[in-house]
């Protein structure tokens, strides 16, 4: 992140609003074509949201994206062969929202805390800080009165640590969502191993900054309570991950594992492959983005599977934030969110389960922030310190 | 300290140049809002090390605000100085370490939500500087060459995807000794227009030095990426990691901490250090190098020609590993090398194309040792395929 360069000549001028538009119609046109997507204003008047008024039990799984990917190299024709199950499993059964905007700081961390939260947080991307508000996870089991077994988030780095509990004085310690870093358990596990070297692609954290470990801080568990709490042993856990390609896919892997072991209701995963893109290497953002594409149908055939979960579910997916455009002189491309442009604020989210209307596109624009006061209205809490607005093609 | 506090004396640590040039506009300098002052500041105090058209970019910004009523002044920077700043941005050393700054700006901008009014301020006032003193057109027509896919015999990947709306995509290309054609080309470029800076190769192997050329190489950088790799590395197994610091490192690093103060060319030393330690990537990955080095070299010198040819950058691995590369002979990715560059031809083209002489110039995209490739500019219809047999030197003689 950092300014535009005062030097360049021709940045384009461009109101984001207007581009925001524009990248959410070429979404919207573009599922169309593809799947027959209908636009939502066809579906929804008032007594349509009024069905949408989910039932007691439900459950919810969320999937963001630490490191957006671009239309171009998904929704754009030369993107769609990275998307296939997406295309063509999941957005047929989805509502998808073409412009989801994202109003605040463009660093994974404080990103993902800002939708956890509802509210766009202001600390610093580093600083290994609990969130100022509180979490979906805090409003969910106080208003609830759910045990701690019944929230959790799978995260990618270290530097996620504290993002499952805040730190607002009325909510804070004790009513969080237990946090796992899979990376962090598969380090620990090693140092009694002498064959590590085979699952260093499993450990890299952090692509944002070319080398960044934060001080580890937080209420995730260690690898001492791997197996009492998830039922996997050390020797069985580090076994299977030598067989994984990517840290993501550790962290599908340890989600599965506590669908099955707890079922919580909320279950919160946060993907970063795709952020590889930092290191300017197209191919492997590429190769993450056709990972995250599989992993999320993997999660969303696991919902269907699994008893606990199955037709009570609602699954949302949706990018942290955008990356640069390859026509703003002030960024660099694909390979950073640095520019603040609307190409880098402007995202998607689909949202699929029982009460969501499927294949359709809702155009119009609505905040990354908005999703915890939807999932106030799906899963019964109040989400009161959150500015956002509940999505109400989703929940009324 | 705020810029109204500047004397003569406050830039009695900047080089002889940007010190000269400094105090020559220093009534200007002292009426700057602190949001934009640190930032002509990095360009200016580094102008002892700067590429002609760059130093003439530079020159233009300060005849510009010097060209300004008092009123049109006060308007121009309007939208700088309402960008509300703490006191600790105050208390840094903008004025010696204005890229440090820059980047606790950045912070400050983000945290509060003024980056996107901070844009909109910079957009507007390079706007308004380029039209006050619009670029001379260049001295002949640019030429950009991309060689792409060292080492690949063959690829399923759709080659050149971005480039060939924009011009002739050619599948039948007879290309026998096609990098050292391209080679000769430049190098006779260089001849015809002998300006300093005006034409480059960068490779991301190693390759030959060109009489009149700017010639950067990986391989050539080799000792100075490890001298730089070994300073990475010691931040990165610190007892607690900064990643603040760490950049602070990177920025502060000069060029004989890494080796790159021997000859006599401290401009494109000074470059080389710059790519090295502000580009993301670019220490560990060569196809990650020659983008940034293209991007640079096109923003900064603003050539005539320039070639970059892509090479097989190592496998991703754990960044321990990748920062000891120079120590052992790394496992090469030639086919993710291949996508990294055909992204890598597209850039260098729209950079390319962002220069003055837009409409006039020309762009040459091939796949290495391979038929396959796409030239664009006048005389190449956009959007079309051609399968005839050309050979390459017929392409080379319609591009120069």
């Amino acid at each position: 992140m950092r300014p535009a360069n005062l030097t360049t000549a021709s940045l384009r001028q461009v109101s984001d609003k207007a581009a925001a538009h524009a990248i959410s119609q070429t979404r919207r046109n573009f599922l169309r074509l593809a799947t027959g997507a209908t636009a939502a204003a066809s579906f929804f008047g008032p007594a349509a949201l009024q069905a949408l008024i989910a039932p007691r039990g439900q459950k919810a799984v969320v999937v963001t994206f630490g490191g957006g990917a671009r239309d171009d190299e998904t929704f754009m024709p030369d993107g769609q062969e990275n998307i296939p199950r997406l295309l063509n499993e999941l957005i047929p059964q989805a509502t998808f929202f073409s412009q989801v905007v994202n109003k605040g700081i463009l660093g994974h961390y404080v990103a993902t805390a800002s939708i956890v939260t509802g509210a766009y947080e202001t600390f610093n991307n580093f600083a290994a800080v609990s969130p100022n508000n509180p979490t979906v996870f805090e409003y969910y089991r106080k208003d609830q009165k759910r045990p701690a077994t019944d929230s959790w988030v799978v995260a990618p780095s270290n530097g996620f640590a504290r993002i499952g509990e805040s730190g607002h004085a009325a909510y804070g310690p004790g009513l969080g969502a237990g946090v796992i870093l899979p990376k962090r358990l598969l380090s620990a596990a090693l140092t009694s191993r002498s064959d590590g070297a085979r699952y260093q692609h499993l450990l890299r954290d952090n692509y944002e900054t070319p080398l960044h470990a934060p001080t580890l801080t937080g209420h995730q568990i260690e690898i001492n309570q791997m197996a009492e709490v998830l039922k996997l042993s050390v020797d069985d856990f580090a076994s299977h991950a030598r067989s994984l390609a990517s840290p993501d896919e550790m962290s599908v892997y340890i989600a599965k594992h506590l669908m099955k072991q707890f079922a919580p209701s909320l279950l919160w995963i946060t993907l970063h492959d795709i952020d590889i893109a930092h290191s300017g290497t197209f191919s492997l953002y590429l190769d993450g983005i056709k990972r995250s594409d599989r992993l999320c149908a993997e999660l969303w055939q696991t919902i269907q599977k699994e008893p606990e979960y199955a037709n009570k579910t609602t699954m949302f997916i949706l990018p942290d934030f955008g990356r640069d455009s390859d026509i703003d002189s002030g960024g660099n491309g694909f390979q950073h969110h640095r520019t603040g442009d609307a190409m880098s604020r402007t995202t998607w989210m689909m949202a699929l389960g029982p009460n969501v209307r499927q294949n359709v596109v809702v155009p119009r624009s609505i905040e990354s922030i908005d999703l915890v006061p939807t999932l106030g209205a799906l899963l019964g809490f109040n989400p009161r310190f959150s500015p956002g607005k509940p999505i109400p093609e989703v929940a009324a | 300290m705020l810029p109204s506090q500047l004397t003569a004396e406050s830039f009695s640590a900047y080089p002889p140049q940007a010190r000269q040039l400094a105090i020559s506009h220093l009534d200007r300098l002292q009426r700057l809002p602190l949001a934009f002052l640190p930032l002509l500041l990095r360009e200016l105090i580094a102008c002892d090390y700067k590429f002609p058209l760059e130093r003439r970019d530079l020159d233009r910004q300060l005849k510009y605000l010097a060209s300004l009523s008092p009123a049109q002044f006060q308007l121009s920077l309007e939208a700088f100085s309402k960008l509300s700043l703490n006191a600790d941005l105050e208390k840094t050393d903008w004025l010696n370490n204005p890229a440090i700054f820059t980047e606790q700006l950045t912070a400050h901008l983000w945290t509060t939500h003024q980056i996107d009014a901070f844009r909109a301020a910079a957009i507007l006032y390079v706007d308004q500087a380029t039209a006050a003193f619009p670029d001379d057109p260049p001295a002949t027509h640019r030429l950009g060459i991309a060689v792409i896919g060292q080492g690949v015999k063959s690829t399923d990947y759709r080659l050149f995807r971005k480039l060939r709306a924009q011009g002739t995509y050619f599948t039948g290309v007879k290309a026998e000794r096609g990098a050292a054609l391209l080679l000769d080309a430049v190098a006779k470029r260089a001849a015809q227009h002998p300006e300093p800076y005006s034409h480059w190769y960068i490779d991301g192997g190693g390759g030959p030095q060109i009489a009149g050329v700017s010639c950067v190489s990986y391989a050539a950088l080799s000792p100075a990426r490890a001298a730089l790799q070994a300073r990475m590395q010691k931040t990165y197994e610190a007892s607690v990691f900064d990643p603040e610091a760490f950049r602070t490192m990177l920025a502060q690093t000069k060029p004989a901490e890494i080796g790159l103060d021997a000859g006599t060319d401290a401009a494109l030393n000074r470059y080389q250090l710059s790519v090295l330690t502000e580009g993301s990537g670019t220490q560990v990955f060569s196809t990650t190098f020659v983008q940034w080095a293209v991007r640079e070299a096109l923003r900064r010198a603003q050539p005539l020609t320039l070639l970059a040819r892509f090479a097989p950058r190592q496998r991703e691995q754990q960044m321990n590993e990748l920062l000891v590369e120079t120590t052992r002979k790394p496992d090469l990715d030639p086919q993710g090398s291949l996508v990294d560059a055909d992204m890598g031809a597209y850039y260098h083209w729209l950079n390319q194309q962002r220069l003055p002489g837009a409409t006039e110039a020309r762009f040459f995209a091939w796949f290495e040792d391979h038929s396959e490739a796409v030239a664009i500019g006048p005389g190449f219809e956009a959007g079309k395929t051609s399968a005839a047999p050309i050979p390459l030197p017929e392409i080379i003689t319609r591009l120069s």
